[in-house]
């Protein structure tokens, strides 16, 4: 089972927002085979570079975030509209909801867009973010995370996800990411170090692949 | 094997909506408006609602779509995207979409939220579609007609209720 489950009673928010009826088989139609192409500025500006969104540069490690986004047979998806949205190197989110009382950074938004090219490759250049901890239970912490947004070439292949760093102490403790059971599938949720994306005397590298859904190919009543 | 998906957590406000995320149209549209509960009936206000949605007269802006004889519209994408407000409410500003045949008229729904490891799908069919509704693939399958009526707006209002006994009928995509 790749997917978390839904129903993680250990992830607090899980318990009143899971659904417990069960969900109803939707044999693909053309609603899930088609979703929104990128192009029209009407879906937000695209801006891959968060360290230099203000007049200074953000405090914290600079990183580079690199990857291919595939579909589930290996095909890499041209055009993919990949969103991130992460806290600074300190675990503050720019959110006004994220009472955490650690500094905000003027220089740190922490969102970006991009588009992926011909070969399904994405780039940000950003902050390593901190570690923070959350109400969940006591002394909750969440791993170092960029959250992810993905649009493949449909409705159905829709991914929201967190990238993690490689080695985090805070992963066992961490009921988000255990609410993937599967530890292999964990496993595609942490980036790779690489010493061929780090850029020298600038930043380190990461890479990490994003495989989304398989979809059916043609609607089933057709 | 594909890639996890993990939840969209409370802190997405400055990092997924964006100015005029709500408005599918600048004019002659409809507002379809919604609120979202929780388990305990309490309004979700950080949840994030997206919308797809094929044009007026029934066509997808997407290359799947092959029926040429239907037209695309200029500038109609058929996207949507707004975040609950503190009242747990979200609104589109939006057209009727035509019918899909065999499907009739609807908006396809995802629903984001802290709490939610994997997103949800429903759909927004309409009222004054009896018969369309009727002949559609997915109501006609479910045999509760409680459970149809959650897929049905009542005028341009859809709630949505992610649990418990009026839990919306969430669709495996």
């Amino acid at each position: 089972m790749t997917e978390p489950d839904r129903n993680t009673p250990e992830y607090k928010s899980t318990r009143l927002r899971a659904p417990d009826r069960p969900l109803l088989i939707l044999p693909n139609t053309l609603s899930e085979i088609t979703g929104p192409v990128y192009g029209h500025e009407r879906m937000g500006r695209l801006d891959n570079d968060l360290t230099q969104q203000h007049d200074g540069e953000p405090l914290g490690e600079r990183i580079i975030v690199s990857g291919r986004v595939l579909e589930s047979d290996g095909r890499p998806v041209r055009n993919a509209l990949v969103e991130i949205w992460q806290c600074n190197a300190a675990g503050r989110y720019i959110h006004k909801a994220d009472q955490h009382p650690a500094p905000i950074d003027p220089n740190f938004t922490g969102a970006g867009r991009t588009l992926t090219d011909d070969e399904g490759r994405y780039r940000f250049i950003t902050i390593k973010p901190g570690a923070y901890p959350w109400g969940n239970h006591e002394n909750a912490w969440r791993p170092a995370h960029i959250h992810f947004s993905l649009f493949g070439s449909a409705f159905s292949t829709r991914l929201v996800t967190q990238m993690y760093f490689p080695g985090d102490p805070l992963f066992e403790f961490d009921p988000i990411f255990q609410s993937v059971r599967d530890p292999q599938s964990r496993e595609r949720m942490i980036a790779r170090f690489d010493l061929d994306t780090t850029t020298p005397e600038w930043a380190l590298g990461y890479q990490w692949d994003i495989v989304l859904r398989g979809r059916e190919a043609t609607p089933m009543e057709d | 094997m594909s890639t996890p998906s993990q939840t969209v957590g409370p802190f997405f406000a400055f990092g997924l909506p964006f100015e005029g995320g709500e408005r599918l149209v600048e004019e002659d549209g409809i507002w379809i408006t919604g609120t979202v509960y929780d388990g305990a009936g309490e309004p979700v206000h950080d949840a994030l609602i997206e919308i797809w949605q094929a044009n007026r007269y029934g066509r997808y802006r997407h290359p799947e779509d092959t029926r040429e004889e239907l037209p695309l519209e200029d500038g109609f994408i058929g996207f949507g995207r707004c975040a609950t407000d503190e009242n747990g409410e979200f609104r589109f500003y939006t057209v009727k979409p035509g019918a899909t045949a065999p499907h009739a008229p609807h908006i396809n729904v995802i629903v984001l939220a802290r709490g939610l490891l994997r997103h949800l799908y429903t759909r927004i069919y309409f009222p004054d579609e009896e018969e369309a509704n009727a002949a559609d693939p997915l109501l006609s399958s479910i045999e509760d007609p409680a459970v149809r009526e959650t897929l049905i707006a009542r005028d341009l209002r859809f709630d949505i209720h992610l649990q418990g006994e009026r839990q919306t009928a969430f669709l495996d995509v």
